[in-house]
């Protein structure tokens, strides 16, 4: 019997929708892709209540956001050496407690997993084009304003 | 010669307008449209003096003020992103 070497194909898949998404689905789905992972790194990323806060508006800018997740996401696998990453955002209104944002990474050991993970999300956050508006239960809303800290982040990779 | 322009967030609130079509002003970088399109568009101009940066963008990539701009590009006009 012939065993064919499996070739360490790495897989970025980003996504930009409305729908929601299936985190135990999108972790099996990066774990098949490669025979050569130790572990994932991930980070899920949802509607933060408080304040009044009801739900975000999130906007995008069709066509540039898919394209800069993944410019980054292939940025994460060449500099953290991993065998694959998932991007996907949401856009449109979500409610309080509602997932925005995952980041899958997979790698032959931890830290490159961790450390990817981190990557993606404080250089997306202020690298890729979406926006936040604020809804509260007063009826009133608010663009988010970018924050210092959100671009020092992004700014320490 | 004509440019695409596109606004976003709070800078397309604020206009009032999500795209046009807009003369290329025979500018040749973002800077000069910039100051060309506001001299013809004082809201933009506003725009620009206010408080808040706003971040550019040719042909879906991040640009800055010094970009080369030329006939038939997509322009983007948005505030600091927010995302994640």
């Amino acid at each position: 019997m012939t065993v064919t070497p499996q070739t360490s194909e790495i897989v970025v898949r980003v996504l930009v929708q409305e729908e929601a998404f299936d985190v135990g689905a999108e972790t099996a789905r990066l774990l098949a892709d490669s025979d050569e992972v130790g572990g994932l790194g991930s980070f899920l990323g949802v509607v933060r209540g408080g304040g009044g806060l009801t739900a975000l508006c999130l906007e995008h800018y069709p066509g540039m956001s898919e394209a800069a997740l993944n410019d980054l996401a292939e940025q994460a696998v060449a500099r953290f050496d991993l065998a694959g990453c998932t991007v996907i955002h949401r856009v449109g209104r979500l409610p309080v407690g509602a997932p925005i944002v995952l980041v899958l990474t997979s790698a032959a050991h931890r830290a490159a997993a961790l450390d990817a993970t981190r990557f993606l999300i404080d250089r997306l956050k202020t690298g890729a084009p979406f926006w936040k508006r604020e809804e509260f239960s007063d009826g009133s809303s608010v663009w988010v304003e970018s924050r210092a800290e959100d671009d020092a982040a992004a700014a320490g990779w | 010669m004509s440019v695409t322009v596109l606004y976003f967030a709070a800078l397309r609130e604020r206009l009032g307008k999500s795209s046009e079509t807009a003369s290329l002003h025979d500018a040749t970088t973002v800077g000069e449209w910039i100051a060309a399109q506001g001299r013809v568009d004082p809201a933009l101009a506003d725009a620009f003096a206010g408080s808040g940066a706003i971040r550019v963008a040719v042909n879906k990539t991040l640009a800055d003020l010094h970009a080369p701009l030329t006939d038939g590009d997509e322009l983007a006009l948005f505030p600091p992103m927010t995302g994640g």
